[in-house]
């Protein structure tokens, strides 16, 4: 143990304790900027770079960084003397200075932790005015860029190449002119970005957000010829609550469906039917494999950033993830051919709208192959974020809304289809399908060794004699660890899950900003909210969904037949040189 | 040469060697003599290596090649009269050497045995010729430690090395010494780091050598960044031996078999010069495997910066010998912890290397009883600026700035005033007149807020704008700072604005006290040294010119009249004649013609500039043919 | 064109020859920077996405590293490199007066390459011959003790070449 001081107070600290931590366990708040504990990944972005904890410690020339100094025997810091304080704003002022001041109509207004540390510093001038550094903006068609916002922070960089290992951000030049973004100042659609977001989910200030499609959903909303009808993915129904201040993974899914329908959606559905689809679909193929033993491990389809991912860095394993679309694509194509018929609409009338906690999805309903006679699966995707927005823009008392039904047909789900929002819930549902069509029942429904929240989970299980071997990775930097020992056949699985984001879905880069997002706390709240609404649905198991029995009967015919293959499968292309 | 397997071979090769500098030490009474012409960076600017050529191409014709031998030899200091050619035995030290003098010196100094008078130095305050380079004022009050072989020994021969001392110390050391006596021996040197901080080098082996690890790296800083410092880059040019055989020494210390000299690219002759050295090091055994046949191996290799200033931060310098941005990272952990690829490392600029293995030779006793209390042995400094001998000069610490300035660095170039000397580069601050005979040292220096650096000595004088030269160091900072810290990014580029404005005429009051205050938030919150030391400039000659600052702010006058912006073109009503060349020339339609007559040609008449209109292009200056207009 | 192209793939042979010989890995991505750019004269998109693929290191990365360091460059060098020192010693004997005569008898700012492709004009810290100062450089030839004046004496040494 060391013995410390801080503000006076006497304090033990086990070693390695940096200031910044002992202080927390004081409830004495040091602010901070670039350091941040990515708890789920078991990283962190902790350069010491933007001086904002810094404090005193007795008998040190110079103010040191809280988030990386380590407390040391008889130290005798302070964290607010005046000396500090001063520091502190004149810091804050710097950062001010070099940064647009137009925090009213930026995306991250009243989310910014620079705006909330000025707050709380009461910087009202701008005593340093001067040139600023960057100003180049990039509007892409996913995520948005403006470089004039960014406080060079690291933490977008951490995640994408030590999390991810995608390496597609990084620092670029020096001094002043420094700034973050892809080599040779190329937009990021020309990289092998997975758009995973999770960039934009550890950004404290507006340098990366997402470009937003509210504007147009409302236009369509208002247009009396269309048909507008929304879906909405298991992860969203356990943040959304989040940003109407209800507790950390509280299931909403009533008043969500309550409030897209004040919305002015036409039909408001349910992604998880198209999961229970899914899982059919999916199950089936790896069922062919395992009787062929070729083409294992059979790898999930599912996540889109995953999917980019494979595409750019490992084009030569393309073939072995299920062709399955992703959930809310098959329903997309399901809405526009059987449902459509099933109303009479015709399908160019039809505009499907998804929310999702993800921002790959926007890239992916953008897919080329994603389409039937020209008409895209999935018109637009909303995230988490952006439904949060409409609805408070709807003007909806959110907390005040009675708990509605989704519509039917395509509005049911099992338990398994709720799962898919986190990470290992896509093989579980899978591994209950298999069980229930190898030996007509299920003995297991829960896996709970899926459940945790690491980043690498590997099992065994034993069903109707098939012994399986199977792995889910969650976060980039564990696929591809995952990959390499498939690669290298240095392991065998019969089949891996694979979720790009830390912890799954349920923490997209679509989902709530949080102070500190994707901390374990948050990701371990939301994932119960799925686990429970699982335990709280009647049917666990995909195939005893009626309404996609009803569906396959009257229009799709055999799983992973002819239709099936038309409507609710893809393929996957090599990009290694893109 | 076959490589060198045991203590004995070595002394024999030694011994062997003992009379090769004879006739450079003049010690002998003989008929042969040695060409030594300098061929360091400042000497082959202005053909120094052609003058060799010239030599070689003239013994030859003289038949000279029995009797004669002209050598390349290492930076000799005294740039202001470079090239120079040295004559040994007879030590006669011919300064601004030409081609077309070789000739000349051929005859009649090596064939007739005359000096060529005319080529000798001259003491400008006695008008005197000075035959003898220990006669000549600016060697006079040097101690040559660092630079003891500089301009003395070929760098290009380790043999010469060798019998000038050289590897002794690394005999002793392997031979008869722990390495607990060695670190204990430089701790006794209380030799600090000449690279910036001054840090107790002894210390610092002790902290390398107490961390396990059973792989450890020396590194030799050679990334000599400061603008108008080259000490470093002379060392290696003119005796890269001393830094290779002090690392051996340093790595047997610590415990490390591996070592990297991390040098700037802009250095091809002593990159040239190491890579020789290293070479002759590894054939005759003094590098690589198992050294004069002990059980102790250590290897050099060189690594190159690519122009970066705050590379010379110990951490950033290891990001980048690891192929990293050179962005520094917080310490602790210190690399003599935590350095390169993890690894205990141990890290020391090139001059501090230098002086190593002469502690040895001569013990830390007597070298500890050079200099001042807390600040031991010699310091290099590169004086540069208004000075009339620009040169590298070695002086004990303690030495004043006046003795510097005045007795060695021969005053003031074109009797102009002084006003202020310059040490420590960017990181460092301005030096007044009423701090002239302070004794140089690293605590004397910090306590009047300039540091030692690296030895930069740049000299200023009356015409130099002491706000002009703060915004030149923030201009340095701004382009060299890593841009990882706020208060380095942002700060330095503001306070670099601020004195902008300030030069422009476009000052306010307000703006002294926002230079300190953000100059202080930046000392005390900047993650590296580089930052941390970076408002040194702003602050110090706020200190000692806050009226300068003032003229420019409240009277939008430069007193040394640099600053162009605030800078007043007029024409002297004496000397007018009325031309109007000016008012033709000037591009703003700025001057106008009065309705006074010239004193000088009743038919015409007098101009005058409209200041407002002014843009102080400077076009009527140079146009005018009396020379009636100036600032 | 032809030879062009030829004297190109010789360079990545050349550069390949150069990693593979010094057995050089991710850490030594600096030194093989500096031999891209001997043999290339500067670092194009594709050189530092060829270096990324052979050392294995995302392209982020060798951008991030070029971007950092003043020595590397991605433009194209003229063939005469006019080099004016501003480390202190030349500056406080007016270096900056002679770099804005370059610029205004090229028609170029500092870091920029004449249209024709003849000259490029750079400026850097210290060359070491303070006694010289102040100091011009062209492709390595050293020009000491330099004024406003010889400005254009140093241009015309160039002008028939």
């Amino acid at each position: 143990m060391v013995n410390i001081k801080i503000n006076d107070i006497d304090l033990a600290v086990e070693e390695n304790t940096t200031i910044l931590q002992a202080a927390r366990k004081l409830n004495i708040n040091i602010p901070t900027l670039c350091h941040l504990s990515l708890h789920v990944a078991n990283e962190k972005n902790h350069n010491s770079s933007c001086r904002i904890c810094i404090v005193e410690v007795a008998g040190r020339r110079n103010l040191v960084p809280a988030c990386s100094t380590y407390c040391q025997e008889g130290m005798d810091i302070k964290t607010h003397s005046l000396r500090v304080i001063n520091a502190r704003r004149t810091i804050l002022e710097l950062l001010l200075s070099d940064h647009p001041l137009e925090c009213v109509t930026c995306d991250k207004n009243g989310v910014c932790i620079l705006q909330n540390l000025a707050q709380k510093y009461g910087i009202t001038d701008n005593p340093y005015k001067g040139e600023l550094s960057k100003d180049n903006t990039e509007e892409g068609s996913i995520i948005k860029r403006n470089n004039a916002k960014c406080i060079l922070c690291g933490a977008c960089e951490t995640v994408c190449s030590k999390v991810q290992t995608v390496s597609i951000l990084g620092h670029r030049g020096r001094g002043f002119k420094t700034t973050i973004g892809p080599a040779f100042e190329l937009s990021l659609e020309n990289t092998p970005c997975t758009f995973c977001g999770q960039c934009v989910s550890v950004c404290p200030t507006g340098a990366l957000t997402q470009t937003s499609s509210i504007g147009k959903v409302w236009k369509l909303l208002s247009d009396k010829t269309k048909h507008v009808v929304v879906q909405v993915a298991p992860a969203v129904r356990v943040a959304l609550g989040e940003l109407f201040d209800r507790p950390l993974g509280e299931v909403v899914t009533g008043k969500m469906v309550a409030s897209l329908r004040r919305i002015g959606f036409e039909k408001v559905f349910d992604t998880d039917f198209a999961a229970d689809v899914t899982v059919l679909e999916e199950s089936h193929e790896l069922l062919e494999r395992l009787k062929e033993k070729k083409n294992l491990p059979i790898l999930t389809s599912c996540c889109p950033g995953w999917i980019n991912f494979i595409e750019h860095q490992f084009p030569d394993l393309v073939s072995i993830p299920s062709s399955c679309k992703s959930p809310h694509e098959m329903f997309g194509s399901l809405v526009k051919s059987y449902y459509a018929e099933k109303m009479g609409w015709d399908p160019k009338d039809i505009v499907v709208v998804s929310i999702m906690p993800c921002l790959a999805k926007k890239y992916e309903a953008n897919r080329k192959e994603l389409s039937q006679d020209g008409l895209k699966d999935v018109d637009y995707v909303l995230t988490t974020r952006e439904l949060g927005k409409m609805i408070k823009e709807a003007g909806l008392n959110f907390n005040d809304l009675p708990d509605e039904d989704f519509d039917s047909p395509l509005g049911e789900s099992s338990g398994a289809g709720v799962i898919f929002g986190s990470s290992g819930g896509v093989i579980e549902a899978a591994l209950r399908q298999i069980q229930y069509d190898l030996t007509g029942e299920v003995k297991n429904i829960e896996f709970t060794n899926l459940h945790s929240l690491d980043g690498v989970k590997i099992s065994e299980v034993d069903i109707a004699g098939n012994h399986l071997r199977i792995a889910c990775a969650s976060g980039l930097g564990n696929a591809r660890y995952l990959l390499e020992l498939i690669k290298s056949k240095k392991d065998h699985f019969d089949a891996i899950e694979i979720m790009a984001c830390p912890g799954g879905c349920v923490s997209g880069g679509g989902q709530p900003f949080h102070k500190r997002k994707l901390s374990k706390t948050i990701v371990k709240a939301r994932r119960d909210g799925l686990l429970s609404e699982d335990r709280n649905k009647s049917i666990r198991i995909s195939s005893l969904n009626q309404q996609v029995n009803t569906l396959y009967k009257e229009y799709i015919g055999e799983i992973g037949g002819e239709r099936a293959h038309k409507l609710l499968h893809t393929v996957f292309f090599s990009k290694e040189d893109e | 040469m076959e490589r060198l397997k045991s203590f004995e071979e070595f002394l024999t090769l030694s011994k062997n060697l003992e009379g090769l500098l004879d006739i450079k030490k003049g010690n002998v009474d003989s008929d042969k003599y040695v060409i030594s012409v300098c061929s360091g960076t400042g000497c082959q600017a202005s053909e120094s290596k052609e003058i060799v050529e010239t030599f070689n191409k003239l013994i030859k014709e003289n038949h000279l090649q029995d009797k004669v031998k002209c050598l390349i030899s290492g930076c000799f200091g005294f740039c202001e009269k470079g090239p120079i050619v040295k004559i040994s035995p007879d030590h006669a030290f011919y300064v601004k050497v030409r081609v077309e003098d070789c000739e000349r010196i051929i005859k009649e100094h090596i064939i007739e045995h005359h000096t060529v008078e005319d080529l000798l130095y001259v003491n400008p305050l006695t008008n005197m010729r000075i035959r003898k380079q220990e006669d000549i004022p600016f060697y006079k009050k040097q101690h040559r430690i660092a630079l003891r072989n500089c301009g003395f020994i070929n760098p290009e021969d380790i043999k010469e090395y060798i019998a000038s001392s050289g590897y002794s110390s690394l005999v002793k050391v392997l031979q008869s010494m722990t390495p607990e006596d060695v670190i204990k021996e430089v701790t006794d040197s209380g030799l600090r780091g000449r690279g910036g901080g001054g840090f107790p080098t002894g210390k610092k082996w002790a902290l390398t050598r107490a961390s396990n690890s059973e792989k450890k790296y020396v590194i030799c800083n050679a990334d000599e960044g400061d603008p108008g410092a080259f000490m470093d880059r002379s060392i290696m040019e003119g005796d890269p031996f001393s830094v290779i055989e002090a690392m051996t020494i340093g790595g047997y210390a610590i415990g490390s078999d591996e070592g990297v000299i991390y040098i700037r690219a802009e250095y091809p002759l002593a990159v040239g010069r190491l890579k020789i050295a290293i070479e002759q090091a590894r054939k005759f055994g003094l590098l690589g495997k198992n050294i004069l046949g002990t059980d102790f191996s250590f290897d050099i290799h060189i690594k190159f910066g690519a122009g970066a200033f705050v590379c010379g931060e110990e951490t950033a310098l290891i990001h980048s010998v690891e192929g990293e941005r050179g962005e520094p990272t917080i310490k602790p952990p210190f690399p003599a912890v935590a350095g390169l690829f993890g690894k205990p490392t141990l890290v020391n600029n090139v001059e501090t290397w230098a002086n190593v293995p002469y502690i040895f030779n001569v013990g830390a006793k007597k070298f500890a009883s050079i200099g001042t209390e807390k600040s031991k042995g010699t310091k290099v400094f590169a004086l540069a600026g208004k000075i009339n001998n620009v040169g590298l000069v070695e002086v004990p610490m303690g030495t004043t700035l006046r003795e510097i300035i005045y007795d060695i660095g021969g005053g003031i170039k074109n009797n102009h005033k002084f006003k202020a000397a310059q040490t420590g580069g960017p990181s460092g601050g301005c030096i007044a007149e009423d701090n002239i005979d302070i004794p140089i040292d690293y605590d004397n220096l910090t306590s009047i807020g300039s540091m030692m650096g690296s030895g930069g000595l740049i000299v200023m004088d009356d015409t130099d704008c002491m706000v002009d030269i703060a915004k030149f160091y923030l201009g340095f900072t701004v382009e060299e700072s890593c841009g990882k810290c706020t208060p380095c990014r942002i700060g330095n580029k503001r306070l670099y604005e601020i004195l902008e404005r300030i030069c422009n005429g476009e000052g306010e009051e307000e703006d002294l006290e926002k230079l300190e205050s953000l100059s202080n938030v930046i000392k005390d919150t900047a993650l590296c040294g580089l930052g941390q030391s970076s408002p040194n400039p702003v602050l110090s000659t706020l200190k000692c010119f806050r009226e300068e600052y003032e003229a420019h702010i409240k009277d939008k006058l430069c007193p040394a009249k640099k600053c162009k912006a605030l800078a007043r073109y007029h024409i002297d009503d004496n000397l007018c004649v009325g031309c109007g060349n000016c008012a033709r020339k000037c591009p703003v339609e700025a001057i106008y013609k009065t309705d006074i007559k010239s004193k000088r040609n009743s038919k015409l008449f007098l101009y005058q500039i409209d200041d407002h209109k002014c843009i102080r292009c400077g076009t009527c200056e140079s146009n005018c043919p009396l020379k009636a207009i100036s600032l | 064109m032809a030879d062009n192209q030829e004297k190109i793939s010789a360079n990545y042979k050349a550069l390949d020859q150069f990693i593979e010989d010094n057995n050089y890995s991710s850490h030594d991505l600096i030194a093989v920077l500096h031999e891209a750019q001997r043999l290339f004269t500067y670092l194009p998109e594709e050189v530092q996405r060829h270096i990324a693929k052979k050392l294995s290191i995302p392209v982020s990365k060798v951008y991030g590293v070029v971007s950092f360091y003043s020595f590397f460059t991605m433009n194209k060098k003229g063939r005469f490199v006019i080099n004016v020192c501003l480390g202190t010693a030349c500056f406080v004997r007016g270096s900056d007066k002679i770099l804005a005569e370059f610029e205004e008898q090229l028609g170029i700012k500092c870091g920029e390459t004449t249209e024709d492709g003849k000259y490029t004009l750079t400026s850097l810290r210290c060359v070491g011959a303070c006694g010289l100062a102040p100091v011009v450089q062209v492709n390595g030839k050293t020009y000491g003790n330099a004024t406003v004046e010889t400005v254009k004496e140093i241009l015309a040494e160039y002008q028939e070449q």
